[in-house]
């Protein structure tokens, strides 16, 4: 029983969660005005989106693969939308939503096609989707920046969840936003641990070889895998936007370094086969802390490059070093 | 007749015009434990193949149970009952011992939920069957390649299974691991479920198999009951040539090849002492962790000594570094040789120029014609099968890749050469053209050094022979005076046979 205390204790969500809890700790001695409700509201809202396209990333990473093109995709699907939406005029978040999550999937069934069709290492195929449709966007779709949202649409990011309104009267509140990560977090966690399909992306990400052997329909798992996380990627984009107020092609571009750096700390391994939605929402978290929060410390803002930074080859070092303990240590 | 649970008639399978088999016929009976001997490229995985339905036979039919099949599916043989564990196992690592075991049933029930207490449940009730005692909540990453063989074979029996397949299942088992999948494997038997068993161990088929059948060049050569069998007809279905049992003995000589006094390297060996004459092949060996395979590092340079002396033609020499000892003309053939011994994705001509590239630079320039005539001239020599010098090093099989290890510390002319278990993986046909190369080595006078764990090949091949415990020489014989039983009690101490 104290043996598995133990591990409950060292696994790398506890990790984690410690640094959390330590950097927290930390932020509130210096600044006692960061505990408290109106952090917790506003880092929610900084990670949102964050966090959708860390479960996305992660679910990809799982399965043994990767993919660098969702900002792009998120970009294109946000940019296209919102300018048919203004050309028909057409004013429903539904469609908005409907529309970004189909361009998204199309985009995914690319990358899927390039994976495990034609076999392109995912890395390479992922990068080169994101190169051609940033610029296409660019090219054919233009480089405005579109703030005349529709109504309806925009009016999405005035509902809120609750209002908290602090001692000194400043209002704080929840927008309704937050219900989508919310979703697509107990959804992806149900699938992953309790579905076949999800055990299939882990067994593809443990041993592709072995997968086959058993029976899983490789090609297909990755195309619903490609596809997801293009679906994703538009769901992402389009909250974004709505959160933002406005629409620009180019928006996201570059988020893809911290979320691929949140998801990791979080415990998935880049190898595949190890990640869990819980772990991955804690590295946004703690991602989220660090871009938000260090000026609270007194630390210049371009110092906060180089502490993210930090937290990622540190957070992706001690994941790294417990796997290769575990490779290393001797066998039962 | 009704015993019969999977019978192959005439079975052909030609790739692209290379004829795999050329007729095969097996009848695999209940309750039986069947060996598939052969060499390798003998067509046993191909057989195997074609019966878990990965491969479709070209000609020839398919039983099971008496029924005709046709063009079977991987899906399809499960479904029949016939179950294949490769070498490899195809265990998911990321997953715990449960979910590996539970997986395949899930899968062959066409489950969209995954249970997990179900899993739990199924995977003890699998292992009790077995006999294994594994935790069922651990990552199959952190069990031993004994232990993950164990889930393979729960995984396996859970659906059913009439016929068990093993794809090499010893390769990378211990004495003691080889001894207790017997056990399971006997228990098993005893359940009515026939096993086929892919090996071409001598020892290890007759202290397991019940029948016997020899594939030879994609022909079944021979097959009936163990007990028709003795190593000497064995031996020669398996290669098709007659392959002396005898011990190797050189001509005496008094001529010094290499002496070493009183080699010490702290908790690896100590007051190690022997020498070679032209003409012997020293043999050492011991258990795992008795100092035999540090002895060779030391020897080149890996992890040199900290004192001793070391005499070559009876000089001394100081090893510090593997530098040193290429210098010294000594040669290393390692352990592990995908690993440590070859470069995998290099042509056969890289690789056997890769100790001695050297001799081929003309006025700064790498000579490649050269190289290419010295390539051809080994790969000829040594009798290894290949298309060209060109021809990637992973495309060889395990005898012929360690041939090429060995082609290439000769084309340095060494003066020493140590060879760490170097017929590990390797088929019976290879390990009598490897053998017989180092003696022919040995009587040119080179000193050959063979470090291995089985008993066999070191009272066959060596004169001499150091037996290592604990870092310490226990016995020193001459294999004259032994044989394998002997060495075997030695080696173990007072261990002893066990189990």
């Amino acid at each position: 029983m104290n043996n598995k205390l133990k591990t409950i204790l060292t696994t790398n969500e506890m990790i984690v969660i410690y640094i959390i809890a330590g950097l927290s700790i930390l932020i509130g001695c210096v600044n006692s005005a960061f505990i408290g409700v109106p952090t917790l509201i506003s880092l929610s809202r900084s990670m949102l989106v964050t966090l959708i396209f860390a479960i996305a990333e992660m679910i990809v990473i799982v399965s043994g693969g990767i993919d660098v093109s969702f900002p792009a995709v998120a970009c294109i699907s946000l940019y296209a939308t919102i300018k048919t939406m203004l050309a028909l005029n057409i004013d429903s978040p539904v469609f908005a939503y409907l529309m970004a999550a189909l361009i998204g999937t199309g985009f995914g069934l690319i990358n899927a096609i390039l994976i495990a069709k034609v076999k392109i290492l995912p890395l390479i195929a992922t990068l080169g989707v994101s190169s051609a449709v940033s610029g296409w966007t660019l090219a054919f779709l233009g480089t405005k920046e579109i703030s005349n949202i529709p109504e309806k649409v925009d009016k999405l990011s005035q509902l809120f969840l609750f209002t908290y309104t602090s001692g000194n009267g400043i209002k704080y509140s929840l927008t309704i936003l937050a219900i989508i990560p919310v979703v697509i977090c107990i959804g992806a966690h149900i699938i992953l641990k309790h579905t076949m399909l999800g055990r299939g992306v882990y067994a593809i990400g443990g041993d592709s070889n072995a997968a086959r052997i058993a029976g899983f329909n490789v090609t297909k798992i990755q195309f619903i895998t490609y596809m997801t996380s293009g679906c994703l990627a538009g769901i992402g984009g389009i909250t974004y936007m709505i959160l933002m107020r406005q629409a620009s092609p180019q928006v996201l571009m570059g988020s893809e370094m911290m979320v691929i750096a949140a998801v990791v700390i979080g415990g998935t391994r880049i190898t595949g086969g190890h990640g869990s939605v819980f772990g991955t929402f804690l590295g946004v978290c703690l991602i989220t802390l660090v871009q938000n929060n260090l000026i609270m410390l007194g630390i210049p803002a371009h110092f906060q490059t180089f502490v993210v930074g930090l937290i990622i080859v540190i957070g992706t070092a001690i994941t790294s070093i417990r796997a290769k303990k575990i490779a290393n240590s001797a066998k039962i | 007749m009704a015993d019969v649970i999977l019978k192959l008639e005439g079975i052909k399978k030609s790739f692209s015009g290379v004829h795999a088999l050329k007729g095969v016929d097996l009848e695999i009976k209940k309750g039986e434990i069947h060996c598939l001997a052969g060499e390798n490229g003998s067509g046993k995985s191909t057989l195997i193949k074609i019966i878990s339905g990965v491969h479709d036979a070209t000609e020839g039919n398919v039983y099971v149970e008496g029924k005709k099949i046709e063009h079977i599916t991987p899906i399809d043989a499960i479904n029949y009952g016939v179950q294949v564990i490769y070498q490899d196992f195809a265990v998911f690592p990321n997953m715990t011992v449960a979910e590996n075991i539970a997986m395949n049933r899930a899968l062959m029930t066409g489950a969209k939920r995954m249970n997990w207490k179900e899993a739990r449940k199924i995977a003890i009730e699998a292992m009790e069957q077995v006999g294994a005692n594994i935790d069922p909540d651990i990552l199959v990453e952190r069990l031993s390649v004994a232990n993950k063989q164990l889930v393979a074979i729960s995984r396996a029996i859970i659906n059913d299974a009439k016929v068990l397949i093993l794809d090499e299942p010893t390769t990378a088992l211990t004495d003691k691991e080889v001894k207790k999948l017997n056990i399971i494997l006997r228990k098993l038997k005893e359940k009515g479920i026939a096993i086929v068993i892919v090996n071409h161990k001598l020892d290890e088929i007759y202290e397991i198999a019940d029948y016997l059948t020899i594939l030879r060049n994609g022909e079944s050569v021979a097959h009936g009951p163990i007990s028709e069998f003795n190593r000497a007809t064995f031996i020669k279905y398996l290669t098709g040539k007659d392959i002396s049992e005898e011990k190797y003995q050189p001509k005496e000589s008094k001529e010094e090849v290499l002496r070493v006094e009183h080699y010490t390297r702290k908790g690896s060996f100590e007051d190690v002492s022997f020498t070679l004459y032209k003409g012997d092949v020293l043999g050492i060996t011991g258990l795992l962790g008795s100092g035999r395979g540090e002895i060779a590092d030391a020897l080149f340079g890996i992890t040199p000594a900290e004192s001793g002396k070391v005499y070559l033609h009876g000089k001394e020499v100081h090893i510090k570094s593997i530098d040193d000892a290429i210098h010294h003309k000594i040669g290393y053939v390692p352990e592990d040789r995908l690993t440590q011994g070859l470069f995998l994705d290099l042509s056969i001509q890289e690789n056997t120029v890769a100790a001695s590239i050297s001799k081929y630079m003309r006025k700064g320039k790498v000579n490649t014609a050269i190289m290419q005539s010295d390539t051809m001239e080994w790969i000829r020599k040594i009798g290894c099968v290949a298309s060209s010098p060109k021809a990637k090093i992973r495309t060889l099989s395990g005898g012929n890749a360690q041939k090429m290890v060995i082609a290439k510390w000769l084309n340095a002319e060494p003066e020493i050469l140590i060879l760490n278990g170097p017929t590990v993986g390797v088929d019976v046909g290879a390990k009598a053209d490897i053998h017989k190369i180092l003696h022919n080595l040995a009587e040119q006078g080179v000193g050959i050094i063979i470090i291995s764990d089985e008993a066999n090949e070191i009272v066959k091949n060596c004169n001499k022979i150091i037996v290592m415990k604990n870092g310490r020489i226990s016995n020193r014989l001459k294999s004259l005076d032994t044989d394998e039983t002997k060495l075997t009690s030695l080696v173990n101490g007072e261990w002893g046979e066990g189990v």
